[in-house]
């Protein structure tokens, strides 16, 4: 993006077009810093959590490709993350073959799945097209949990293996480092979606679709492709997921972990990106304390959290506090 | 008559829960004139240039461009076919730059907007162009500015400058000077007239002035139908218009 547009008159943008029109070195700090933390958080945090919040962080962008910067809200995400659960974790279990391999399969899979969903799904807009994702969910759900000969139902698909040419992964510390290039690889690959000429148009489509149709571009082939994408990057996430935990449970396909996607990135910034990198971190680890302190009602403190959020900072704490940020910088310059 | 029209109507009809919005309108936009469709609110003239755009499909009645059979097209297909227009009431993408609006515009016709691996700096090869357009609608000082924060005659010229960065064959302006300065009107009028050299122009206008500066033609639509219909200084003699239409608005002038 260009670093030169700082005309005074024109008032700071939200999320993510505020921080692409911020200077470039604060960028590349941010940058630098991004990498920096993810290279240092299985020292600060418990391993298994830190892969937890990276795969999170994955299916959180995914939402919020969608979410925000398509302007389509998916309550169905679960779909995708859970279908690649399943299958990284059966290809793991029956092919053997190294795990990457069954992650890319499974996110395939995941994208394979999303294109008759959102072919059916980006006719809706609004609650419709969210109903709609979530009731082929909960469809995708209920085959899971019949299909027990494959997905092994309720038991769930044990020792999913972490095999990767001999390595020894079993330490969460050392399958934290083997998945970050592709937890990263992910990440970029959103950046660069939501940073093309075809993010240009989506961000178009979100804030105006009559008008972006009356310029020639066909709207819900463009949702469809952005659907598509969002699905794989969301099956990267569930597939490193099932590798992580060795297991899959149908807790992956259920309807509140659609949910608790979208209140990531809600928490984190819609239309931020790398707010759902934060808010992933933020709810993880929240969680994960909560429940280790043998607090039961996680969901009533993330909930309230998200309350509180949607309230008073609806930008999100990425958004809000890129937000001051900028007013910052911009009162500094006058 | 029809084989020489660029933009042909036959019998287009268009309800709207029982209510008969467009009634077997019969129109032919003869190549690089300026049309103008005039009539009270309610005439049905935005209903028909929703028809003519595919943004609304037809209860009955087909549309023809250039010969080419064009009903029931999704308006996606009608843009790339060369039917470019603007809104009647300003239809932009607030985030987005001045600049961003025409070089999303200059895009459409390439495949660039499908490149999701690809950076968005490429859109930079429109850059020298739709500054030329800005420029021509005086938006120049403006480029960076992002469209919520354009005052309304500024945001209806970039409405324009999109409309043709897409370079169409047919350009349809929905009320392109409503609500603007009488200064902003005068600039409006000028532009349109510059840009109508080798286009074909259909305006929705309800300032008479406007439409006799521009217009070589005037359909009077009324309830769904089409009055009268003829060159500027015929149809404004017309008894049937002055008592429909003309005469509030001349007196309202």
């Amino acid at each position: 993006m260009t670093a030169t547009v700082d005309t005074e008159a024109a008032p700071a943008r939200s999320g993510l077009l505020a921080v692409a029109r911020a200077p470039g070195w604060v960028r590349y700090a941010l940058l630098a810093a991004g990498l920096a933390v993810a290279l240092w958080l299985p020292n600060g945090l418990y391993p298994a959590v830190a892969v937890d919040i990276l795969c999170w962080a994955l299916f959180a962008v995914s939402v919020d490709l969608l979410l925000g910067f398509t302007g389509l809200m998916s309550f169905g995400h679960a779909a995708f993350w859970g279908t690649s659960a399943y299958l990284t974790g059966l290809v793991a279990v029956h092919a053997g073959l190294p795990f990457p391999v069954a992650v890319l399969a499974g996110a395939f899979g995941a994208a394979a799945l999303a294109l008759p969903i959102g072919y059916l799904a980006v006719k809706r807009t609004g609650i419709y097209f969210a109903m709609v994702t979530l009731a082929f969910a909960q469809m995708v759900y209920y085959v899971a949990n019949e299909w027990r000969s494959v997905t092994g139902g309720e038991n769930g698909l044990q020792g999913v293996p972490r095999s990767l040419f001999g390595l020894d992964l079993t330490d969460d510390y050392y399958f934290y480092y083997a998945i970050l290039p592709i937890v990263l690889f992910g990440l970029a690959a959103a950046w660069r979606i939501t940073h093309s000429p075809f993010g240009r148009v989506l961000v178009g489509i979100r804030d105006n679709p009559a008008r972006a149709r009356a310029l020639g571009y066909p709207v819900h082939r463009y949702k469809l492709t952005a659907f598509v994408l969002s699905g794989f990057i969301a099956g990267l996430g569930g597939g490193l997921f099932a590798v992580g935990h060795r297991f899959v449970s149908l807790d992956v396909l259920h309807w509140t972990t659609s949910g608790k996607a979208v209140i990531v990135v809600v928490l984190g910034g819609i239309g931020t990106l790398w707010g759902g990198v934060l808010g992933a971190a933020v709810v993880v680890r929240l969680e994960d304390w909560l429940s280790f302190s043998g607090f039961e009602a996680i969901g009533l403190v993330t909930g309230g959290i998200f309350v509180l959020v949607v309230l008073l900072f609806r930008r999100g704490i990425w958004g809000s506090v890129a937000a001051l940020v900028l007013r910052w910088m911009a009162a500094r310059r006058r | 008559m029809a084989g020489q029209a660029l933009l042909a109507a036959r019998g287009l009809t268009r309800d709207f829960r029982g209510f008969r919005a467009v009634d077997h309108v019969d129109l032919d936009i003869a190549p690089e004139s300026v049309h103008a469709l005039v009539g009270p609110n309610g005439a049905g003239k935005t209903t028909l240039f929703n028809l003519l755009t595919g943004f609304l499909p037809p209860t009955a009645g087909t549309i023809a461009l250039a010969g080419r059979d064009v009903t029931g097209l999704p308006p996606e297909r009608v843009a790339r076919l060369g039917v470019a227009r603007s809104f009647q009431i300003t239809s932009l993408f607030p985030q987005l730059s001045a600049r961003e609006h025409v070089e999303l515009a200059l895009q459409s016709p390439s495949g660039l907007g499908w490149r999701f691996w690809r950076s968005a700096t490429l859109m930079r090869r429109y850059r020298d162009r739709a500054d030329e357009l800005l420029d021509m609608v005086g938006l120049a000082a403006l480029a960076e500015a992002p469209a919520e924060a354009l005052a309304y005659g500024r945001k209806r010229a970039l409405e324009l400058a999109i409309a043709l960065a897409l370079d169409p064959k047919v350009l349809l302006l929905d009320e392109p000077t409503a609500g603007m300065g009488l200064e902003d009107v005068d600039r409006t009028v000028d532009l349109i007239a510059t840009v109508r050299q080798g286009r074909t122009v259909v305006l929705v206008e309800h300032n008479m002035s406007v439409v006799g500066r521009l217009a070589d033609t005037v359909t009077v639509l009324q309830a769904g139908k089409v009055l009268v219909e003829g060159p500027y200084e015929q149809v404004r003699a017309d008894e049937r218009v002055i008592t429909a239409y003309l005469g509030a608005a001349d007196a309202a002038h």
